[in-house]
């Protein structure tokens, strides 16, 4: 069945105020409600869509959530997962700023090491990545010199 | 790393190194091989070897080369006895051990361990070992003998035969000729191939490489012929490692249609993927290729405890 002409498709609840994370890989808006902690957000109301289609990437997925402006170190935790990721920053249901996640060059206490013989996992001392590729991400750890697919990088 | 910036760094991992640190480093090795006096280099100064895990070949080495340099060495050689089985951190033994010598030869089972042991002190760490990780002085004594044996680091032809996924000296060896325009070929078991991200890096650099898995495919072509051990825990199902054990023993016959200056190397220990007979031809170098670790060390040593410019 066609929808109504006059439903927007793919709309899902528009926020106050708040941020629209756009632009995810399909399938990784639940990694991104995880490390953004967005499941304890309290009353604040938490949309997702998963598996919405594309015209740049096919398939992806959106996540909003209300009340919610996101740090720096949470940008950085995002382009980990979403390094194409669009964020907008939203008031009185209006986008007032619009942002790029801008992969860094390193990630400093941002994540932990996937490998269980890393220093870091043994002796107190945060994990460490530096950028190989961008597309697609891959970093390796400064210490173990493995190297992990962000979304591999535990948060 | 800078060239002629040696003194006070730590020597942790091969991908560290530039072109130049590289060549430097050989250089000096070669100087100090050929230096008659040299047993005052070190007088006076102090190797701390701390070893996490056992490794009696290359702390032996390293111990030879501070002692023929006229250095002292003081450490211990198993972790049982060391307060790390009492919880110490690791950066609490290095600022204490820091105290007690000029430079610290470090191995671990803990990869990376080196690397944060040299964050904790201003004395020189040397990395021994960390780990499926890093070995730099294996990797810079495998590139002292390819240079001493064919004369030259530049365009080698290297096949790297047995257990390419695992092998942190294929691996430390593959980042580091890769500064020399070299060509490869990685011989090995399917299951043992060399991990995707190392060939990505190859291409990136377009660097010629090969993959196949039987070392008669590449026997006329190759230099330098590395050996590596394949080990049967490697495999989940004994039946797998049936198949391919005897694939990767290289016998003498083997050798028929090997190139004159061809040299065979193994980080050793053997167990049988070099069958004795291979020892007494032409092409068998992997002792000689233990010998040379001696220099490697020296010059590590001298470098960074700045005896040497």
């Amino acid at each position: 069945m066609n929808p109504p002409k006059n439903l927007k498709p793919y709309k899902v609840y528009a926020i106050e105020k708040g941020t629209v994370i756009d632009h995810i890989p399909a399938r990784k808006a639940l990694k991104v409600i995880e490390i953004l902690r967005a499941n304890e957000a309290g009353d604040s109301i938490v949309t997702l869509g998963i598996n919405m289609t594309s015209k740049k990437m096919g398939h992806k997925d959106v996540v909003k959530i209300e009340n919610k402006e996101l740090t720096d170190a949470e940008l950085n935790k995002i382009a980990l997962i979403a390094p194409d990721a669009k964020i907008s920053k939203i008031k009185n249901f209006k986008v007032v700023e619009k942002m790029h996640v801008v992969v860094p060059d390193t990630f400093k206490n941002i994540g932990t090491c996937p490998n269980p013989l890393c220093v870091t996992r043994n002796q107190k001392v945060g994990a460490t990545f530096y950028i190989i590729y961008k597309h697609p991400l891959k970093l390796k750890c400064h210490y173990c010199e493995r190297v992990f697919a962000g979304d591999e990088v535990v948060l | 790393m800078v060239t002629g910036g040696f003194k006070g760094r730590s020597i942790i991992s091969i991908a560290d190194f530039s072109r130049e640190d590289i060549e430097y480093v050989l250089a000096i090795a070669k100087r100090l091989e050929g230096m008659k006096k040299k047993s005052g280099l070190l007088r006076d100064r102090i190797m701390a070897t701390l070893f996490f895990e056992p490794s009696t070949r290359t702390r032996l080495s390293f111990e030879s080369a501070m002692e023929s340099l006229g250095g002292k060495v003081i450490g211990f050689a198993d972790p049982n006895v060391s307060s790390y089985k009492k919880g110490e951190s690791l950066y609490d033994t290095v600022r204490m051990v820091e105290q007690y010598c000029d430079v610290i030869v470090m191995r671990h089972f803990v990869e990376g361990a080196p690397r944060l042991a040299a964050e904790s002190t201003t004395k020189p760490v040397l990395n021994a070992g960390d780990g499926a990780n890093q070995h730099p002085s294996q990797t810079l004594l495998d590139l002292y003998t390819i240079q001493k044996t064919q004369g030259k680091l530049k365009g080698v032809k290297v096949a790297f035969v047995g257990d390419l996924k695992y092998g942190r000296t294929v691996h430390s060896l593959t980042i580091a000729l890769s500064h020399f325009s070299p060509t490869f070929f990685f011989v090995s078991p399917p299951s043992l191939r060399i991990p995707s991200y190392y060939l990505e890096d190859l291409r990136q650099k377009k660097i010629p490489y090969k993959e196949c898995e039987d070392v008669m495919e590449v026997m006329r072509q190759v230099d330098i012929l590395y050996m590596t051990r394949i080990q049967q825990e490697r495999f989940p199902d004994p039946a797998d490692y049936e198949k391919v054990k005897n694939v990767y023993i290289l016998k003498k016959e083997m050798l028929a249609n090997a190139k004159v200056n061809m040299k065979i190397l193994h980080p050793l220990p053997r167990v049988n993927e070099i069958s004795t007979d291979v020892d007494t031809t032409p092409y068998a170098y992997y002792f000689q290729q233990a010998g040379n670790g001696i220099p490697i060390r020296q010059a590590l040593l001298a470098l960074v405890l700045g005896a040497l410019k």
